[in-house]
């Protein structure tokens, strides 16, 4: 795939390959509390991305020895499945990229969730990548903060990210996989807009001051929009509680609404 | 744990009337869904749910070589992946005896069928087309088996199979729909307090003696079983579960095509 691209040019004028502008995201649908079993859940589908988080605790620290006495522990796991790539099956197993990008994302809910209250706890945070087009950490970290709320734990603000990188000379955001692969450099961000703070930065490529101060702008910019998705989701899952409590017929194998 | 033993209580006092904890019969299924093409990274997917059950098939093909004892053939391989997201019991790591029961189960399904036809794999001299259908679950509410081999068969109903050109597989373009030659339905049974139920969930799964799987390719023909559990069946409660495999398949099979 990559090969048919390299002599293509990402950006002409104000027009991505893609048909989008510089500053527009791809489309972004997100849907809370769509797993059963998980204390909280939601799937982020941001362009051709599909990632599913899922949240378990506070529960019993395991193993035993990890037990903070002062504040809950934050697991996070980021995993991408074997068949999310357009390219070959995948290898099972974290590789070392995963492994970081769970280490970082971990980083970001250790300051967002409020850990002091629940003592000697743990919260479990997976994020299961099944379709992938570039900006999955991203998308990962997104879903899992909708994912935190929804199992009623309490964090400071709803956490988003947005991507911004360099494509022909040009500050982009929201970069796809193609994007990614031949642009000149790639930066996944996650903000508090509360805060306006900086939770997560990544960078790959050669940027200038300028470029890192203007890319800075865009992100928090781009974030308000997520932001949006996020809490219109949570407040969709609400909603869909509501009308099932309203018309409750406890029958047998009672249909519910899929939402996935 | 306390709360599991009195799960088991309630599930096995209700049985012993003939009852079960949602109402529905002892061979009811769950609502039942088949939801094909869910990704498009892939040549082929489904995700299936039984009740509150998911299980997402995702289907790739590799070229690679072919084994050394089998060099006019392709290769299928079945792989499942219980994500920790499915249940708070699942925990991170190489998939464990269950999980590798559940692919192992669903492939002998496949393969005994001879569902698709491997021969037809063989790319050159020494490259040939590997078949991966991984089966990730996503939500456990019991009956993952069921679950998995319905999404499986979802996810080939719909597989293309890709072109081939210079050594390489070509994602976007497509020589044809892959061809399933039979179309294989799993229906597995619990037994508790010595009766057969059909599609346990999770809780009546604890209280479970022992499970069979039959899996049918046609309508008078078995082509994979597996026992599981400290239980035992006679000769003649197989016999029955044979018989009402074959009539859930009816009611299965109109999912996946």
């Amino acid at each position: 795939m990559a090969q048919n691209v390299s002599s293509v040019k990402l950006i002409d004028g104000d027009r991505r390959l893609d048909g989008r502008g510089v500053t527009d995201l791809r489309s972004l649908k997100i849907t809370a509390g769509v797993l059963k079993k998980a204390g909280g859940s939601a799937l982020v589908e941001w362009g051709k991305n599909k990632v599913l988080a899922g949240v378990y605790g506070p529960r019993e620290v395991f193993p035993k020895h990890m037990t903070d006495p002062y504040k809950a522990i934050i697991n996070c796991k980021y995993s991408m499945a074997s068949f999310s790539s357009l390219e070959d099956h995948g290898r099972a197993g974290p590789n070392r990229r995963a492994i970081e990008i769970g280490k970082v994302a971990k980083h970001v809910f250790e300051n967002n969730i409020f850990t002091n209250l629940f003592p000697k706890t743990m919260v479990n945070i997976s994020m299961e990548v099944l379709q992938s087009d570039g900006g999955t950490r991203i998308a990962g970290i997104t879903a899992a903060s909708v994912a935190v709320v929804d199992a009623g734990i309490p964090v400071k603000d709803l956490v988003q990210g947005v991507s911004v990188g360099k494509i022909g000379g040009r500050l982009v955001v929201d970069l796809d996989k193609i994007e990614d692969n031949m642009g000149q450099s790639d930066i996944p961000v996650i903000v508090s807009l509360r805060s306006k703070e900086v939770l997560l930065y990544q960078l790959d490529g050669m940027l200038t001051r300028d470029d890192i101060n203007e890319g800075m702008d865009l992100v928090f910019e781009a974030a308000k929009l997520v932001r949006e998705k996020q809490v219109q989701a949570l407040k969709e899952k609400y909603e869909r509680v509501e009308e099932q409590v309203a018309d409750e017929k406890p029958a047998a194998g009672k249909e519910t609404e899929e939402v996935m | 744990m306390i709360l599991e033993e009195i799960k088991e209580e309630y599930v096995k006092n209700l049985l012993k009337k003939g009852k079960r904890a949602d109402g529905r019969g002892l061979t009811d299924y769950r609502p039942i869904t088949v939801q094909k093409g869910f990704l498009q990274n892939t040549e082929g997917s489904a995700l299936a749910s039984i009740g509150e059950t998911k299980v997402l098939a995702g289907i790739k093909f590799d070229v690679m070589e072919p084994f050394r004892d089998r060099p006019d053939e392709g290769v299928m391989m079945v792989n499942s992946e219980f994500c920790i997201l499915a249940h708070p019991g699942f925990e991170s790591g190489p998939p464990n005896e269950r999980a590798i029961e559940l692919a192992r189960v669903v492939d002998r399904g496949i393969r005994s069928a001879e569902a698709i036809d491997v021969k037809k794999f063989v790319l050159e001299e020494g490259k040939v087309l590997g078949l991966f259908i991984d089966l990730w679950v996503i939500d456990h509410s019991g009956n993952l088996i069921d679950t998995a081999a319905l999404a499986a068969m979802g996810a080939l109903a719909c597989t293309k199979v890709p072109k081939y050109e210079d050594g390489a597989i070509i994602r976007t373009e497509f020589t044809g729909p892959l061809e399933v030659a039979r179309d294989v339905v799993a229906t597995s049974f619990e037994k508790i307090e010595g009766k057969a139920v059909v599609d346990a969930n999770d809780e009546e799964e604890i209280a479970s003696e022992a499970r069979m799987t039959f899996a049918t390719c046609g309508d008078d023909l078995v082509c994979a079983a597996q026992k599981s559990g400290r239980g035992a069946f006679t000769k003649d409660e197989l016999l029955g579960l044979v018989d009402l495999a074959f009539e859930k398949r009816k009611e299965l099979m109109g999912k996946i095509r």
